[in-house]
Order: C-alpha cells, then structure tokens, then sequence
C-alpha cells in the first residue's frame, strides 16, 4: 500500500514536470521578444526539469540518492537566475528591441538620467 | 504500471516540448532567442535523463544530469558575454557582421588603426620570444 503511493506521488510528479516543461516550450513559441521568452524558459523550464529530478530521488528511496538529486535540484534552481539574468542585461546592452506591447521599460529611463 | 504510463506520457509530452524549443533555435530570429532557446534545451534532455533514469533504475544518472547542468549555465554565461562583446544587432535581424568596426572611435579611419595593432602585435610576440630565450 505504502509503496503504491509512493509510486502514484512519483508518476504526479513527473507528470507535474512534464507539464511545466510543455508550458515553457509553448511560451517560448508563443511570446513576443526575447526578454518574455527568456521569462517563460528560465523560470518554468526550470521548475519542470527540478520536479524531474525530484522525482528520480523519491523513487530511489535511498538517502543518498535523495542528497544528490535534491543537490542537483537547488543547483539548477540557483544557476537559472544567474544565466537568465546575464543574457537579459547582454541582450538589453547590445540593443536588441523590445515588443511593441512593452509598457514600461526601466533601462530605457536610466541610460536617459545618466 | 501507473509508473510506467506516467513516464510513457512524460516522454511523449517531453518529446513534443523538445520540438518546439528545436523550432525556436530553427527560426529565432535574433541570437539571444536561440541562447535562450539551447538553454531550455538543456533543461529538457536534463528532464529526459531523468526519466530514462526512472525507468531504468540507475541512480548514477543523476550525476550525469548535475553535470550537463553545470555545462549549460556555463555555455549559457558565455553566450552572454559574447553577445555584450559583440554589442551589436540594433535592428534585432539577423547577426550583424563582425568585420564592420564598431562606432567607438569615430575619428580614427580603419587603415590607420590596423598597422598599429599589427604592429603592437609584433611587438607583443617579440618579447615572449626574447622571455623563452
């Protein structure tokens, strides 16, 4: 019984992850700019592949595999920011345009006061 | 059996993410669309190791997934400082050509500045000749 719903928490999970990763593949189809795609990609894209790991450690149900897959799970959800973040500031840097159904563009007021 | 249809329909709806993000690379029309893009890549195959590791029972995938992790926030982090070097791409199309020398030194023609560089080449090699000697 037990493991049986492990099992069924394992196969909600991966379908969970699964999922994320479908929505950020659509949205990095669907969104206008570079900066929304980058949204999309580095934020679901991250979380579908983390729950996938998640999910081999839970099936392992070992400790160390546990260890190792939540370590892989925080380091990915630590790096993402980072590379999402350089690639925005190099993109806005080298002038790469935004969407025409841009609102607000922070940067754009900044280089203007200096 | 739940398990194993789970991972059935994982692979497939993975595998149909994969195209899409492939179609991005194809048809991004800028270069920061496909950086985006091959790092969402990366994410996928890491999910793909991951289920392929499920089904399997080999753990030691896992190590694999952490290191193709590392490589691409580091292909991705790369691909960012080269896009701030190349600091071109104004009209967002495709790639500007790198030969075109970039608007820094608006006084200073091309030919001027080219044996100057050659020659503070030379002179770099130079002295690492004469510091193996």
């Amino acid at each position: 019984m037990m493991q049986m719903l492990a099992e069924i928490a394992v196969a909600l999970i991966v379908l969970l992850g699964a999922l994320f990763v479908l929505a950020a593949a659509i949205g990095l189809n669907r969104l206008p700019d570079v900066y929304s795609r980058m949204h999309a990609a580095s934020k679901a894209g991250t979380v579908g592949s983390g729950l996938m790991l998640l999910a081999v450690g839970l099936h392992a149900g070992d400790l160390a595999t546990l260890a190792r897959a939540l370590a892989g799970f925080f380091f990915f959800v630590l790096t993402a920011p980072v590379s999402a973040h350089l690639l925005a500031m190099a993109a806005r840097k080298a002038g790469y345009p935004l969407a025409k159904q841009t609102l607000l563009d922070e940067m754009q007021s900044q280089e203007k006061s200096i | 059996m739940i398990l194993a249809a789970a991972l059935w329909i994982a692979l497939v709806v993975l595998g149909l993410a994969f195209l899409l993000t492939v179609w991005r690379v194809v048809r991004g029309p800028t270069l920061p669309d496909r950086v985006v893009a091959l790092d969402m890549l990366v994410g996928i195959v890491i999910g793909f190791i991951a289920l392929i590791a499920i089904r399997t029972g080999f753990t030691l995938y896992i190590d694999i997934a952490i290191s193709l992790g590392l490589v691409g926030f580091l292909a991705t982090v790369a691909f960012a400082r080269f896009i701030l070097a190349r600091h071109g791409g104004e009209e967002g199309g495709e790639a500007p050509p790198a030969e075109i020398p970039a608007p820094e030194h608006p006084g200073l023609p091309a030919e001027r500045r080219k044996p100057a560089r050659k020659g503070k080449i030379d002179e770099m090699a130079g002295s690492r000749r004469r510091k193996a000697r």
